[in-house]
């Protein structure tokens, strides 16, 4: 199971491990090909090139190893997708449900990921 | 002022039609500016498969834009992501368009702003998106299994989605604002006959509130003047689209729904600012449609800009 984008894709738990392993920054979108979904995927597409520093990624929201996303206790009570998760050293420092446009994006970035640290 | 750099075209927005003026003016040899807020691709990205697109078989929106995008650009178009909204000063032959402390010049604009769809702009609204409130029937119905939840609207969409949400919820409140739907009559039907469905007529929802997720909206009764809270698991919003065109009151014609006013060579009020897509004023809203004006305005544009070139090696 693989979304249809230019993203880096996660398709199972130990992908998901794999790449909070190797890279201290991280966003990944879990999601579906959907009119909420896409915007966030283009953003991230547009953002990859200026923000090096962190690994972006989608995971299909159907797929049943995305439980590590969907049951994630910073996503209760999220009830809009995607759910877009942040990562720093393994740890998630935002989350956020539903669609969000590249000036919330990058303020998230800019705040909980930023280059210098 | 950090840095000052001409084109020959400036294009204002990269959906379908911004990225086929982009090819046109780029594979006539034209220096072609494409700034673009917000994902490339415009409102074409959102749909999950265009079928009606001639010549392509069925696809996503997404890989067809990516295509116009890829086209657009082996061509020699720039493509600009901003965040700031560009502000346009013309000055006759030469149109500036200023974004943040950049400024750019170019002998033509063509404006393909496209639409959004529309908000309620009411207290709580962007607190609770993915938290309760939702403009996507099928993306998020399935949340609200067993739930109690409202619709917002009284079109097309609307009516529709409701009835689509009857297959999750439990019970469904249309919440519109007039007495009577701007709904085909069809639509309307399904949703009277639908039993989990009932209807909050000439009422407004004014705010949205909760704590981690929504829990209620406040109700205002237009015709009575009272406001009460209604319990609520959901709210889906379906009020129609806009045009993206609020930067522009002042600097081109629109009438009255805020489009934008051209004439059969997608001309604007303004001699050398050209428009084309969803944000003009038109009936027919579609891929093919846009694209097709953005044809006009890209041919039509060129000409402007061979005129102006050809004046100024004249006076020199
Ligand atoms: C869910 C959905 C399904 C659809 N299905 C179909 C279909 O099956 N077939 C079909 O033919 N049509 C379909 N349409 C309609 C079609 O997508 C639109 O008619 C078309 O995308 C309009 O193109 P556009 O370039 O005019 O505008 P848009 O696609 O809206 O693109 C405008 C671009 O300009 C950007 N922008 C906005 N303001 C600014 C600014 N101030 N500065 C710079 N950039 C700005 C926007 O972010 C966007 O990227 C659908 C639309 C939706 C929403």
């Amino acid at each position: 199971m693989k979304l249809d984008t230019n993203l880096h894709h996660i398709e199972t738990a130990n992908d998901w491990k794999k790449v909070l392993e190797e890279n201290e920054n991280v966003m990944i979108c879990c999601g579906r090909m959907g009119p909420m979904c896409i915007p966030v995927y283009g953003v991230m597409e547009e953002l990859e090139e200026e923000y090096k520093h962190i690994k972006f990624a989608d995971m299909p929201f159907d797929s049943p190893e995305a439980t590590v996303i969907r049951n994630a206790p910073e996503a209760n009570g999220f009830m809009g997708l995607p759910f877009t998760m942040y990562y720093k050293k393994g740890k998630v420092v935002k989350a956020t449900s539903s669609i969000q446009n590249m000036d919330q994006v990058r303020s998230i970035l800019d705040q909980h990921l930023p280059k210098s640290n | 002022m950090n840095s000052t750099n001409h084109f020959d075209v400036i294009v204002l927005g990269a959906g379908p039609a911004g990225l086929t003026a982009g090819i046109y003016l780029s594979r006539a040899k034209l220096s072609t500016l494409i700034l673009n807020q917000g994902t490339v691709g415009g409102q074409l990205i959102l749909t999950h498969e265009i079928a009606n697109y001639p010549g392509v078989e069925l696809t996503s929106g997404y890989k067809l834009a990516s295509t116009m995008k890829k086209q657009a650009l082996s061509f020699g178009a720039t493509i600009k992501t901003v965040s700031q909204n560009p502000v346009i000063f013309d000055e006759g032959p030469v149109k500036i368009v200023k974004v943040g402390d950049t400024e750019y010049t170019a002998n033509a604009i063509i404006l393909t702003l496209g639409g959004s769809p529309r908000m309620l702009g009411v207290k709580g609204e962007i607190e609770f998106k993915g938290l309760g409130v939702s403009y996507c029937a099928t993306c998020d119905g399935e949340f609200f299994s067993g739930k109690e939840i409202i619709v917002v609207g009284g079109g097309n969409s609307a009516l529709e989605e409701a009835v689509s949400l009857s297959k999750y919820a439990t019970k469904i409140t249309i919440v519109h604002q007039f007495d009577n739907f701007q709904a085909f009559p069809a639509y309307v039907d399904e949703a009277m006959s639908n039993e989990k469905i009932s209807f909050v007529m000439e009422t407004e929802v004014v705010e949205f509130a909760g704590n981690e997720r929504l829990e209620k909206v406040l109700l205002h009764n237009k015709k009575t003047g009272t406001r009460e809270w209604l319990k609520t698991d959901g709210a889906f919003i379906f009020i129609g689209y806009q045009p993206n065109t609020e930067t522009l009151k002042g600097v081109v014609s629109l009438n009255q729904n805020g489009e934008i006013i051209v004439n059969s060579d997608m001309e604007t009020s303004v001699s050398g600012i050209f428009a084309a897509g969803d944000s003009i004023a038109k009936r027919y809203r579609q891929v093919t449609t846009a694209v097709g004006e953005a044809t006009v305005a890209a041919l039509a544009s060129a000409a402007k800009v061979y005129e102006i070139k050809k004046e100024l090696q004249l006076t020199n």
